[in-house]
Order: C-alpha cells, then structure tokens, then sequence
C-alpha cells in the first residue's frame, strides 16, 4: 500500500525526466551535446504560465480534454502493477480497465482534434484511429496471453507472478509477447518508426498535429499526460521483461525505475538509428505485432 | 551389368555434350541407341542379376516398361538424326509470327536426349523407392532443355509451366516416399529398407494408415508427371512446343515411366491389403482423365495438342484398366505396348507435317496423303490406332479392358469408358480426315521424304498392326509375368 | 518438450508468416535461407539415436545447400533480372498473412488427426511441416513473379523435409544426398530458365506467359 503509493508518487515525479532522457541519447548520437535533462519540466512551468488561446470554432470537448488526458492518466497510474507489488485499485478485470481508459482518452484526443474544425487535425485524428485500432489488436491479445500463462484477471495479478522461473518455462512465448509489446508500445507513444515527434512536416504528422491547437497550460497538461502514458506503457513492459522480485518492495521499485531509463535510453537509440516507416508499412508492422502476439497466444494454447 | 543400362547412356551423353562436331554428336546417339537396345534385348533372355544389394533388379515389370522406353528411343534417335541434319541451318524463322530465333546447341540436344534415356532406365530397374524418386525427378530436370529446343518465348513458356508442375508433382511424390516410411516405423518395422520386395514380404507390419496416405500421394505426385487429369496442364504446352521427336519421347516412354512409380507402390498396398482402395483411386482418375480429354479434344485446331490430349486420354485407359483389376491388368499393360508404338510414330508424323506444311493449325493442312504419300497412309493408319479400331494392337488390349469392365458388372465404367472413346474418335475424325484428303495445295510441290524421317514410323506402325494380328508374340510371356506381379489374372 | 524445439517451430511460424506477408524480394530470400539454417539444426532436436555422423553429414549438405547455395542462386537471378524487387501478388499482404493464420489453426488441426508415434513435439513438427508447405504452394499459386514461384517450391521442399526427417528415419544418407541434389539441380535449372524468360521477354512475370492456351478467347 506505502509502496504502492511511492510507486505513483515517482511517477508523478520522474515521468517528464525519461523524455529529458531520450532527448539527451540522440543527441549524443547526433554528436551534440543536447538540451539539459530537466528540460521538459522547464518547458511545463513556462506553459504553466503562459495563457490560453481558444478558437472560436471549439466546443467544451475542446476545453475538457487535457484535463480528461490528465486524469485518465492518474487513474491508471492507479491500476498499474510496478515492481511487482499490488497496484492500489487492483482488482479482476482491471486489464481492460487500463485498456479502456486508455482508449477512452484516445477518443477524446480524437474528437477534440476534429473539434478544432481544422482540416489538418483531421488528417492526423484519421491516421491516429487506424493505427490504434491496429495496436490495440496486438496490445489485447497479448495482454491476454500474459492472463492464460498466469491465470489471473488482474495486471496486478499477471505482474506479481511473472519471474525469471517464468521466463524459463515459457520463455518463447514471453519473448513473442515482448516484441508485440514494444511495436504497440512505440505506437501508441508517437515514436519512430510509427511518428516523429520533432517533425513539422504535414505529411509525416500523427500525434503531433492533433496538438497542434492547444496552448498555455492545456498543452503543458497533454505534454505531462504524454510523459505518463510512456512511464505507463514502459512499466508494463519492463515488468514482463525484466520480472525482478527479490523480496524488498523498495528495491524491486528501484530496478523498475532502472528498467524504464533503459527502456528510455533504448528508445532514443531507435529513434536514432531508423527513420520513420511509410505511412503504408506502419499498418504492416502493426499488423506483424499482432501476429507475434497471435503466434504467441496459440503457442500457448496448444 | 544391369547399371550399365544407366551408365552407358549416361557416359556417352555427357561425351556429347562435350564434343564440337556435328558427327560425333549424332554418332555417339546412335551409339546409345544400339547399345541400350542390345542390352535390353540381351536382358529378354538373360535376366539380370540383381546389383547394390538389391536396389537395381529387373523384374517383368520393369523389363516391359525398359523394352518400350528403349525401341522408342532408337526410333527416335533414327529420326533424330535427319532432324538435326534439317536444324543445321541457323537461325531459323518462326512460322506462326514470323520472328528469327536460335536453337539449342547440338551438343546439349543430343547429350540431353542421352541423359534422359539414362534416367528412364534408373526409373525401370530401380528397386528402392528413394532412388526412383531420384530417378524421377532427374527425368524431369533432363527434359526440361530438351522442351526449350527452339529458343523462343512459346517454347519457354512451355518450359516453365513444365518445370514447375512436374517439380511440385514430385515433390509430394517425396512425400509419399516418407509417409511410406513411416508406415513402416510406426509398423515397428524399422529395419525394413525401402525396397519393393521386402517390403511386400513385411507386409503385415506395415501400417495401412500411412499406407494409404502414401499410395494417395504416390498417385497425386507421380500421376502428374503422368498425366493424369486434372494434373495434365502441362502436357498440351509441352507437347506443342517442343521437337516431335521429343515429344514422342515424351508422350511414349515418360508417361509409361511415371506411371511404373503408381504401380510399385500399388504392388506394396496391394501386399497389405489395401488394393481395392488403390484401384478405386485408380478408377476414378483414369475416368475423369477420358473425360477431360474428350471435353479438350472436340474442336481442338493444333494437332499437336489433340495428340497431346489423346496422351492425357490413354493414360487415363491405363489407369482405368488397372482400376479395374483381375483380367484388366493384362489389357492395360499390353495398351501401354501399343499406345507408345501408335503415339511414338503419329508425332514422328506430327514432325514431318509441321516440317512440310510450316503451320500447326488441322484446318490448314489438306491433302497429305498426295503431298507426302506415306506420312498420309501412316496418319491415317495411326488415327484408326489410336482411336482403338481393329486391326490394330489398341483395340485389342481396350477391348480386353471393356471386357473385363463387364465381367465384373461394372456397367457404369463400361458406359462412361465406351462413351468418351466413341466422343474422342468423333473429335478426332475431322482434324485427321481432313489433313489427310482432299487436294494438295498447288503451291506446295511434293517433298521428299528422307528415309529417316519415314523409317522408324514405318517400323513402329508395323510393331502396332503386328501386335493387334498376331498378338502379342515374343511380350506374351513379359506381360503374364508383369500381370501376376500386379495380381492380376 | 525441449526449449530448442519449442525455438524452431516458433522461428518456423515467423519464417513462414515473413514470406507470406513480405513485400520485398530480398526479405523473401533471407527468409528462405534462414529457414534452410533451421533445417539444418532440426535433425539433432528430433533424434536422439542414430549414427551422429550420418546426422552430420545431413545437416552440413543442408545448411551449404539450403543455407548459402540457393539463396546466392535466387539473388543472383534476382540481380541478373533487373526487375522491380517488389514482389507482385494476387492476394494481398494482410489477406496472405490472415489465410496464413488460418491455415497455421488447420494444420493444428489436421495433425492432430494423423496416427503419430507418441513422441512429444511429433505432432507440433507435423502441423508445422504442413504450413510450410501451405507457404510454398501459397507462394507458388499467389504471386507473380517466376522468382516467388521457385521460393514457394523451395519452402514446399522444406516442408517435406521436415516431415522426412521427423518421420522417415530409416531412409538410407544415400537417398537423403540424393533429394538434396535433385532440388538443387532443379533450382539451378529454374534459374537458368529464368535467366531465359527475363532475356525474352523482359519480365519475370509468369501472369503474362499465357500465349499458349486452348480457347482463344
């Protein structure tokens, strides 16, 4: 329960730093020195005092958004299982809670885009809803597998039970899963190969568009909202790839927290050394994603 | 001595390849050609003994299947010889669209050719099953350049359709090698080694589940390089566009050849028990084949591809006649006899035809039997053969089947079988009745007729009447020997 | 059932899923090889008697042949042709890839039913032999180019490998050499036959050699 509750206060905490984190990893790898790790959360309080700018063709969905963002976040943060303890609402079921939730905040970034009235949001809300729909296949299936390999409903449930002995007895399964994990996982972040978040380029936007609107604090909000979900998504992978319980919950947090700078770190060396995929292979990839998981679920049954 | 049947060819043919002049080329076939004919005939009376531990041996079967493969080659080979005299010039024009293209180098013709009668005789005296299928598919790889003589795009299309059906084909044919395997295994048989007899002599162990799934694919993979409907698509393409020699090689010696691979592996299921499966198999495609090759034959324009089809037709009578079994056995094996002389010689004609008259469509061609006398009298003689009339050896041998269909009441087969032969003669009257009267074309003067090019139809329409007047003479005992390894009567 | 063999039939799945779903020529080949690199492991998971060195000598003929020899062939076929390295099908990709997923349930399905040895993995290698050769005909039969159709009899090949190997054990090492030679005759052959059609007619596209036919229409 108290570990829980730090877990989520890191969260709060540390989110915005992993972006600092692949920000500094490619431009090491561009041979620069970088922007200063803490830069995100300087630009957070710079939008936090700045003013907002409404157009006028917007509605209340426009104005309710980043504030749903923002707590559809924390209410997963809720749910999500890190380290190997027990979230604090966990509970059977909570799996598609956290997918649902996600979803529903993938709803109301959508039609607060086309509530812009702008053409150029609806181009990126079209492509967004594809290609989630696409993640979302994969995202499912293989949370799935993870419930029939652990026989528990709950994320807290499949996270406290994954171990290395796990690992031993299903290990190509779990790897499949992984990978599946990891596409649908660099998808639903907006990051390369599936889009570019530096880009301002209107025929390679996705996420980046649909922002493109707000302003002030909204946008200092969708920004934190966005460092969530990485931190949020990162755990549920890490928790299945590096299932470390060594019994003290403060140091199965710490290894977490390790685990996702790595997964920071790996993030910027990708976004570094690919490019963006054709607007018509990212369907494939997505695709290939959910056959893995596919592949790993009848694996698993047979 | 038996592999020199193999090695012989096999030697000399990559000699040929290897050699430059015209001669040698033509010379060292020949060669091949008498030799393997002398050992075959040498073999009638001799029997060989068995070599490799049993995995070349010649029993009655085979030695039918090796005598037919080996005359038709020498025939051919005869032929050849003017044949390749006439492709000398280079380049040559094409008729139908008139564009200029090269042939095949002599060497790899004439090598190829070798190589090909080399894998035939693998395929008649071999034992064990894997090296049939070796055997086989090197018959394949063989034929391939020998289809892709005239280097142009009909003739490789051809090639390619031929390549990789026949590929795919044997490739479930391997198939059919493991899960006969593993019908031994699973029979706790596992010492039993892939050979015919011993595996007719273990025949309680093995087991009739994967028998079976053997023998159907067995019959799917060799039954298409066999021809056999609805896995025949080759065989017209191929046929058309390949040299007349070649095809009747072919249509001749091939088909016979792959279905030798049907029946080894019939003669194991028939062992364990499993024959009427195998013959009600058999029975099936042989009828679906007569029917498709009636439905293709009827209004067919190039008369290459309807001799084509007729090959599709009589492959499906032989499997029909074994199909049906007991008295048939003897009708289907002695229609192999006389569909190969019959066929053999009507594509040799096939070639003279297109060599005079320049164009492969029936209903340009009139007058044959003016213009070239005896390729006419032989083309007409050859349509009574092949659509079985009297007094040729193919009405024997598919009366013997109708016979026997009726003997075991099996009225329908009777009625289908009487029924698409009574559709094929009908389709085949016009083309062949019309190419052969009527008056010559004014504009073409009557050719000469080199002997090689009407000798060896000559000898194999004289072997076809022989055989349906006298019967079958020296193969009576062959075909009795090769009908009791089939258990048949 | 051994981690090694719960690895290859998982790389299988994957190999064949690849070439079902990929749009390149040169992923088809690395996928064809890397499949013949399995192959080549495949007799040690599966036997656990027999002579080793009979053994060795298949897995080395397989992995030259299959694993370095005919993908050279194909690429050089593919760099002679000089055509478009896409592959063109008939049935698109994800089509392809959701008949495949299919098709990899019935193979499940069907294996299941033949009378197997009791063998653990015995029926898993079955149904994995039978989607693979599933990938080879669907390849054959669904893309275009004369290029696809001999990878498509090359990944049939290696369907009926595995079931040779799991199955037909006592087939003697002088057969085995043999069929490893005949498939490689006939790639070598289909090569130069495609050298030829791409010579004439400036494509490899088998879906336009259709001069010869029956009916003109």
């Amino acid at each position: 329960m108290i570990l829980a509750l730090f877990s989520i206060l890191a969260a709060l905490l540390f989110a915005p730093f992993l972006f600092g984190v692949i920000n500094r990893t490619k431009a090491l790898f561009a041979g620069r020195t970088g922007q200063p790790l803490l830069q995100m959360y300087y630009d957070l309080y710079k939008l936090g005092n700045k003013g907002v700018v409404y157009s006028h063709t917007i509605s209340w969905v426009f104005r309710v958004y980043p504030v749903l963002a923002l707590a559809g976040m924390l209410l997963v943060l809720l749910l999500l299982p890190q380290g190997g303890h027990v979230a604090l609402l966990a509970g059977p079921g909570d799996l598609f809670a956290l997918a649902y939730i996600l979803a529903l905040v993938r709803f109301f970034n959508v039609i607060a885009a086309l509530d812009t009235g702008s053409s150029f949001e609806g181009m990126g809300a079209s492509r967004e809803v594809q290609f989630s729909a696409l993640a979302e296949i994969a995202f499912l299936l293989g949370l799935c597998t993870l419930a029939c390999v652990t026989g528990s409903y709950s994320l807290s449930g499949i996270y406290t039970q994954l171990s290395y002995s796990a690992w031993l007895a299903h290990g190509a399964v779990f790897l499949l899963i992984a990978i599946a994990f990891f596409i649908v996982f660099l998808a639903e972040n907006a990051r390369i190969p599936v889009d570019d978040p530096n880009t301002h380029l209107e025929l390679t936007m996705i996420h980046e568009v649909m922002i493109l609107d707000s302003s002030g604090p909204d946008l200092a909000f969708l920004h934190y909202a966005s460092a969530l979900k990485f931190w949020i998504l990162g755990s549920l992978l890490i928790g299945l790839l590096f299932p470390i319980h060594t019994g003290y919950g403060l140091i199965d947090v710490a290894f977490a927290w390790l685990g996702l700078l790595v997964l920071a770190v790996s993030v910027g060396i990708v976004e570094s050394i690919m490019a963006r995929l054709r607007l018509l292979r990212v369907p494939q990839l997505l695709v290939s994603a959910s056959v893995f998981s596919f592949v790993a679920l009848i694996f698993l049954l047979r | 001595m038996i592999s020199l049947l193999v090695l012989l060819p096999l030697v000399l043919g990559l000699l040929t390849m290897a050699s430059r002049h015209h001669r040698a080329h033509r010379g060292l076939l020949l060669l091949s050609a008498l030799a393997h004919n002398a050992l075959t005939l040498f073999f009638f009376f001799t029997p060989p003994s068995p070599a490799l531990e049993g995995w070349l041996a010649l029993d009655a079967l085979g030695l039918l299947f090796l005598s037919i493969t080996s005359f038709l080659f020498l025939m051919a080979t005869v032929y050849a010889i003017g044949y390749l005299k006439r492709e000398e010039q280079y380049p040559h024009q094409d008729f139908e669209e008139g564009f200029w293209f090269n042939s095949a180098p002599e060497a790899i013709f004439a090598g190829c050719l070798q190589i090909f009668l080399a894998a035939m005789s693998l395929v008649t005296i071999s034992r064990h099953f894997g090296l049939l299928w070796v055997a086989m598919e090197a018959t394949t790889l063989a034929s391939a350049p020998l289809i892709y003589y005239h280097r142009h795009h009909r003739s490789l299309e051809a090639t390619w359709k031929y390549l990789i059906i026949c590929s795919v084909g044997i490739a479930l044919a391997l198939l059919g090698n493991f899960f006969l395997s593993a019908a031994v295994t699973t029979g706790h048989a596992s010492h039993v080694p892939m050979l015919v007899d011993r595996l007719i002599q273990s025949h309680t162990q093995l087991d009739p589940r994967w028998l079976k799934l053997s023998f159907l694919f067995f019959l799917v993979g060799y039954g298409t390089k066999m021809g056999l409907a609805p896995l025949h698509t080759w065989l017209p393409d191929a046929h058309s566009e390949s040299p007349s020699l070649v095809s009747a090689l072919l249509s001749g010696a091939l088909l016979n050849c792959a279905f030798l691979g049907i029946l080894r592996a019939m003669q194991v299921c028939e062992s364990a028990g499993l024959g009427d499966f195998c013959r009600e198999l058999l029975l099936v495609f042989g009828l679906f084949s007569m029917l498709l090759a009636a439905v293709f034959i009827i209004g067919q324009t190039d008369y290459k591809r309807l001799l084509a089809y007729s090959s599709v037709e009589h492959m499906g009578i032989l499997a029909l006649g074994i199909g049906l079994g007991k008295g048939a056995v003897w009708g289907a094996l002695y229609h192999a006899v006389n569909h190969s002389c019959t066929k053999a010689m009507l594509f040799l004609l096939a070639g003279n035809i297109l060599a005079h008259y320049q164009t492969k469509l029936s209903k340009d061609i009139t007058g044959l039997v003016r213009v070239l006398p005896i390729t006419g009298v032989l083309w007409l003689a050859g349509f009574l053969a092949i659509t079985g009339s009297p007094p040729f050896g193919t009405f024997i041998s598919e009366f013997t089947i109708l016979q026997s269909a009726l003997h075991q009441e099996q009225y329908l087969v009777a009625l289908l079988y009487l029924l698409f032969l009574g559709v094929i003669f009908i389709g085949m009257v016009f083309p062949f009745l019309h190419m052969a009267q009527g008056a010559a074309d004014p504009k073409k003067h009557a050719a000469n007729e080199t002997w090689t090019a009407v000798l060896p139809p000559i000898a194999l329409g004289l072997a076809g009447l022989t055989f349906g007047l006298v019967g079958p003479m020296a193969l009576q005992q062959v075909l009795l020997q090769s009908v009791q390894i089939l258990g048949g009567q | 059932m051994n981690v090694w063999l719960s690895a290859f039939l998982i790389l299988m799945v994957l190999s064949n899923l690849a070439l079902l779903g990929s749009s390149r020529l040169g992923v088809c080949i690395r996928c064809v090889a890397f499949q013949g690199w399995l192959l080549a492991f495949l007799p040690f998971f599966v036997h656990t008697e027999g002579a080793v060195y009979r053994l060795l000598l298949i897995a080395l003929g397989t992995l030259v042949l299959k694993g370095f020899v005919f993908p050279a062939l194909l690429t050089r076929s593919m760099q002679e042709a000089d055509v478009r390295r896409e592959v063109e099908p008939f049935i698109g990709y994800s089509l392809s890839l959701l008949f495949g997923l299919v098709a990899w349930l019935g193979c499940h399905w069907i294996a299941a039913r033949f009378p197997l040895p009791t063998e653990p993995g015995m029926v898993l290698l079955l149904s994995e032999a039978l989607f693979t050769m599933y990938a080879g005909f669907f390849l054959i039969v669904s893309r275009k180019k004369a290029l696809t159709q001999v990878i498509g009899y090359l990944v049939l090949e290696n369907g009926i490998y595995i079931i040779g190997i799991t199955l037909a054990q006592n087939e003697p090492l002088l057969v085995e050499m043999g069929i490893l030679l005949d498939v490689f005759a006939a790639v070598f052959i289909m090569g130069i036959t495609m050298f030829h059609i791409n010579r004439e007619f400036d494509h490899i596209d088998t879906d336009r050699l259709s001069t010869l036919k029956d009916w003109d229409s």
